[in-house]
């Protein structure tokens, strides 16, 4: 097999409150039109200002990517006619862009793995279209809403790193959890905070890139096929064109767009509104100073607690998760026990209801609780399953929990020993088995006293009374 | 460096403008005339001078990031040559020429 | 009393010798009375100014606080954003765009009470010497209605040159105030690039485009100039320097300063009768106490080229969102983009849009951006170097506004080059940012000369100084044509 070269363009929506030129609003669900001024709908005369919530938006991430930060940039307008660019013009970033050389690490199953990162620049978002599906081409027009013109995107490039579609989605996992860490964007793909567009091209061949993917699904998909597409073409005609191609969600296929007769020409120059930005390095410091611990440094933190890879790695790449985990151990929880319990019964539960951790009633300060009974042995790990799982609906505390069912451990020797002693008793033939080697009938016993107990009795005093009564003949 | 009709032709085209073949002619002629005269800057030593994008001693201006007021929906649209439902309108975008 | 300086009518209006009615009043009437002939003004809001008027009356009949120009008619060029009136940058890709909002400018206009009674005529968005590119009509010189009154601003010039107006605004890129002053009689000023808020102005090439002021004399000028400075934070690109109040310092002493003439500049183009009239101006800043050097200005001379290099390459991506999407000419029938852009694109506008478009696309395409767009911002560098070396041996500079007297219309229309010519005393000064006034310093066949007086970054105020120096000795200020003696009389 071919080994595959993938490089990914990712645009992200900042999550600003205001606009990157303008002080519209951002928001996702309005009415078409209703977010708009002369900025940001191009009307003549009017002028761009930037958000410096945006540049400290793209220090942080730059940061987080180990980018270098370039002291002096600048915005270009990268010009093009199309309805959903009012100006005729992006403002975007050209030769000099905010940062460059980075990279990010992905955890796959042959260990951690660099993608780097070309470069991370901004610039701003354009209007939406309505049309295709919607609307049928025939009946001949488009609608134009402008409540996303304008709003500040950032365009990380990957240097092409990637060598499968797994690692594609990895690269995008760690992004996302990234920006989502450092609170700037949403970076959900299905509302379009976070698009991808991927370059991919197989040993020695010529490159396609296949734009607008909208789902981590799609990326994979795209990607599969595609790869497969161009194995094919090698095979049967030997050469790959280069050439855009599109994403068929439904087919499941990649198709050629039309391909273009000329290069394009951006006629790229300085934004003449915009003066260049010069980003000294006090600056950055304060804005690494406020940035919250990245998914790389947790998981690193986590492996050292004990926790293997893997999981340190879901944990770390859930900010809200990774949240709930550093509360327990700041409560004093050992980690490992806290991860186990994580991401077995309550990431069950979670996942079954489609919940986030902090859409449940369950704290960090219940796990702990609920730890601690446990470690005290009050309660056995099988009961416990039934008090997490209770904890996560309620939000009730373990021992309210297990004093309000009765579902406390019963470790009274004496109690203990007269329900062993029945079992003993009722069962003869077994005990002269067990007493003559069998020893794999122990467990009948013990389930035999289990029940009795109605589940409750603790297994490890149990035990050693059944050994001792067993033993005596 | 010679500009030909061709050229021009082209330039039309990424400019979006329309020309009757004539008006195109005269154009070129024209072109060709202004660039010979403006040509004059490549006798100029460049080599170590730095370009002007702007003459200002300005960095850094920016905003905070505080929503402010819209243009109310009718104003955005009021200027509009065709809209529906609250949307700017434009036929169908079908790009057969390109 | 239209007749009267600004700054006479304030103090009158401020004394309640005279209502702000009956000033607009007077003005519309005679206003009137000449746009037949002149054709300043591309519209006139004769209610709308008179409501104003109305309005600032009863403030100052209960003693309310009116602005510094309270009362004053001023007129506005029509590329600058009214919410009032339409702003169609005399093209008729925007004939009927009323815009959603106010210009800084004409915010700041409006509380310091002045009434703007109008918006006039000028080249489409900007782009000519000669106000006879614009898609309505041509503009006359009010000292020879057959000759231009300058551009870009040429219907600003007219209307303040011929006392439709006490002021104006315009706006210059390379010359489009400072060329229409000289060219009509009357002091125009290009402030230094940022000083004067750029949010509203329809942008043709935004890193040299300055709003500019017209008036009829220096004090009424500085008083336009103040009012509309200073800093705008919707403009990234406007200076915060506080502004000086220029009206004010007018009086202080300015002292012996030393003037530099350009005179490698001045070996291209100049016409006896300009030249002439110059060193007559230069004279008297002699007999002032002023001492005049020659400086060398070696780069200006490719100013030219320079320029129309810049300023169409941003035009070109400045007048893309004309594209008859959201506001504007929309071409009837185009059912593909691309066509309906072309078709849109090609009727809205005219010959010398297109062609500077075309230019600009030109020197910014692949292939050509370097040797073209690059270079020409490389000489850029060298003609603002040229100007800084000059400043360290002299106070201000001082250069004919125009190579020529105002030339008649429709000589040049088929000439582009020969008409970028004529600007070739004002772009360098506006590739290098600077401020520059054009005032009048003589009358040569009946027809004005301007001389431009250039100092270094935010010097305005000594150029009104200065130049209010040359005004009281020279007695070149408040001049009338002849058309204005005649319908007066």
């Amino acid at each position: 097999m071919l080994k595959p070269t993938i490089g990914l363009e990712v645009h992200v929506q900042l999550k600003t409150r205001s606009k990157m030129f303008c002080s519209c609003p951002v928001e996702f669900k309005a009415e078409p039109n209703t977010l708009v001024c002369p900025v940001c709908l191009g009307l003549p005369g009017s002028l761009p200002v930037l958000n410096r919530q945006a540049v400290e938006y793209t220090i942080a991430v730059a940061l987080a990517l180990h980018c270098e930060i370039q002291p002096f940039s600048q915005f270009h307008r990268k010009n093009y006619f199309y309805p959903d660019l009012p100006k005729g013009y992006q403002i975007s970033q050209y030769d000099l862009p905010f940062s460059r050389n980075g990279y990010l690490i992905i955890e796959t199953e042959e260990g951690e793995k660099r993608i780097g990162i070309q470069r991370v620049h901004m610039e701003e978002d354009t209007a939406k279209m309505i049309h295709g599906e919607s609307i049928s081409r025939t009946s001949g027009y488009s609608l134009i809403d402008f409540n996303r013109s304008g709003v500040p995107l950032l365009e990380i490039v990957s240097r092409p790193d990637i060598s499968s579609p797994q690692e594609a989605t990895l690269y995008l996992m760690e992004l996302r959890s990234i920006l989502r860490t450092l609170g700037v964007s949403t970076a959900n793909m299905e509302e379009g905070a976070l698009r991808c567009d991927v370059n991919i091209s197989l040993e020695r061949g010529t490159r396609t890139e296949i734009k607008n993917l909208n789902s981590f699904h799609s990326v994979r998909k795209a990607l599969e096929y595609e790869i497969k597409r161009q194995e094919e073409v090698l095979k049967e005609k030997g050469q790959v064109i280069q050439e855009t191609r599109h994403y068929d969600e439904r087919a499941g296929v990649t198709l050629s767009m039309r391909t273009k007769e000329e290069a394009e020409d951006y006629r790229y120059f300085p934004e003449p509104d915009l003066v260049p930005l010069k980003i000294d390095p006090p600056w950055i410091e304060e804005v690494r100073s406020r940035m919250p611990e990245l998914p790389e440094d947790k998981r690193k933190r986590y492996k050292e607690l004990g926790l293997f890879p893997q999981e340190a790695a879901t944990i770390a790449n859930n900010p809200e998760l990774a949240n709930f985990f550093d509360s327990c151990l700041s409560l004093g929880a050992p980690g490992k026990e806290v991860a186990n319990w994580l991401l077995s019964e309550v990431m069950k539960y979670l996942n079954a209801r489609n919940l986030s951790i902090i859409e449940v009633p369950l704290s960090p300060e219940g796990l702990v609780e609920f730890l601690t009974v446990l470690k005290e042995g009050t309660i056995s790990s099988k009961i416990g399953k039934m008090v997490i799982e209770e904890m996560l609906q309620t939000g009730d505390g373990a021992r309210e929990i297990i004093e309000r069912r009765g579902l406390a451990q019963i470790s009274d020797p004496v109690l203990i020993k007269k329900w062993a002693e029945e079992v003993i008793k009722e069962n003869p033939d077994q005990v002269s088995q067990y007493r003559q080697g069998k020893e794999q009938l122990f467990g009948f016993f013990v389930g035999k006293v289990m029940k009795l107990s109605g589940g409750k009795a603790n297994p490890e005093i149990l035990n050693r009374i059944l050994k001792e009564l067993l033993l005596r003949e | 460096m010679k500009i030909t009709l061709e050229i021009v032709k082209h330039i039309a085209h990424l400019a979006r403008l329309e020309f009757s073949e004539e008006e195109l002619k005269q154009f070129y002629q024209q072109m060709v005339e202004l660039l010979d005269h403006f040509a004059r800057i490549s006798e100029l030593d460049t080599e170590n001078v730095p370009p002007t994008s702007g003459i200002l001693p300005l960095y850094n201006v920016m905003r905070e990031d505080n929503p402010g007021p819209t243009l109310p929906r009718e104003e955005a649209l009021k200027n509009a040559p065709e809209e529906e439902s609250g949307f700017f309108k434009i036929p169908t975008i079908l790009e057969a020429e390109d | 009393m239209i007749f009267q300086p600004a700054h006479k009518i304030l103090k009158e209006i401020r004394e309640r010798n005279l209502s702000p009615v009956e000033v607009i009043q007077a003005t519309l009437e005679w206003a009137q009375k000449l746009e037949g002939k002149l054709r300043s003004f591309l519209v006139l809001d004769p209610e709308g100014a008179l409501a104003k008027a109305l309005m600032l009356e009863e403030k100052l009949k209960k003693g309310e606080e009116v602005g510094p120009l309270a009362g004053i008619p001023v007129a506005v060029k029509d590329n600058i954003c009214t919410r009032r009136m339409t702003t169609t940058c005399g093209s008729r890709i925007l004939e009927n765009f009323l815009p959603p909002y106010d210009a800084t400018v004409v915010e700041k206009l409006e509380r310091a009470g002045a009434i703007i009674i109008g918006k006039t005529n000028c080249d489409e968005f900007a782009m000519g010497s000669s106000t006879e590119n614009s898609a309505f009509f041509k503009t006359a010189n009010p000292w020879d209605i057959e000759r231009v009154p300058g551009g870009s601003s040429g219907g600003s010039a007219t209307s303040v040159a011929s006392y439709q107006v006490f002021l104006a605004l315009g706006s210059d890129t390379g010359g489009s105030v400072r060329q229409p002053a000289s060219f009509c009689g009357i002091f125009g000023m290009k402030p230094t690039y940022g000083r004067v808020s750029r949010y509203g102005l329809v942008a043709f090439a935004s890193s040299l485009d300055q709003i500019g002021t017209f008036a009829r004399n220096v004090p009424d000028l500085a008083l336009l100039t103040e009012v509309i400075s200073g800093h705008d934070p919707r403009d990234s690109t406007s200076l915060p320097e506080p502004v000086p109040s220029y009206s004010k310092e007018l009086d202080s002493p300015v002292g012996t300063l030393r003037i530099g003439v350009p005179w490698d500049l001045l070996q291209e183009g100049l016409t006896p009768e300009v030249k002439e009239a110059f060193e007559d101006a230069l004279e008297i800043f002699e007999r002032a106490g002023f001492a005049i050097e020659e400086v060398s200005l070696p780069h200006a001379s490719y100013g030219i080229p320079t320029y129309y290099l810049i300023a169409p390459a941003e035009a070109s991506a400045n007048l893309a969102r004309y594209d008859g999407i959201r506001f504007g000419l929309r071409a009837k029938g185009e059912e593909n983009l691309i066509s309906l852009y072309k078709k849109t694109r090609g009727e809205g506008f005219g010959a010398e849009v297109k062609r500077r478009i075309m230019l600009g696309t030109f020197a910014l395409s692949l292939g050509y951006r370097d040797a073209f767009y690059v270079k020409a911002q490389k000489v850029r560098t060298l003609i603002s170097q040229d100007f800084q070396k000059a400043f360290r041996k002299v106070d201000l500079i001082a250069l004919p506004t125009s190579p020529t007297l105002p030339f008649k219309l429709g000589e040049k229309v088929q000439d582009p080059l020969s008409m970028y010519m004529s600007d070739l005393y004002t772009i360098p000064i506006s590739l290098a940012g600077l401020p520059a006034i054009s005032i009048p310093i003589a009358l040569k066949n009946g027809l004005p000369v301007g001389m431009q007086i250039v100092g270094p970054a935010l010097s305005e105020s000594l150029i009104f100084k200065a130049s209010y120096l040359f005004e009281r000795e020279s007695g070149l200020s408040n001049l009338k044509p002849p058309i204005v003696e005649e319908l007066s009389a």
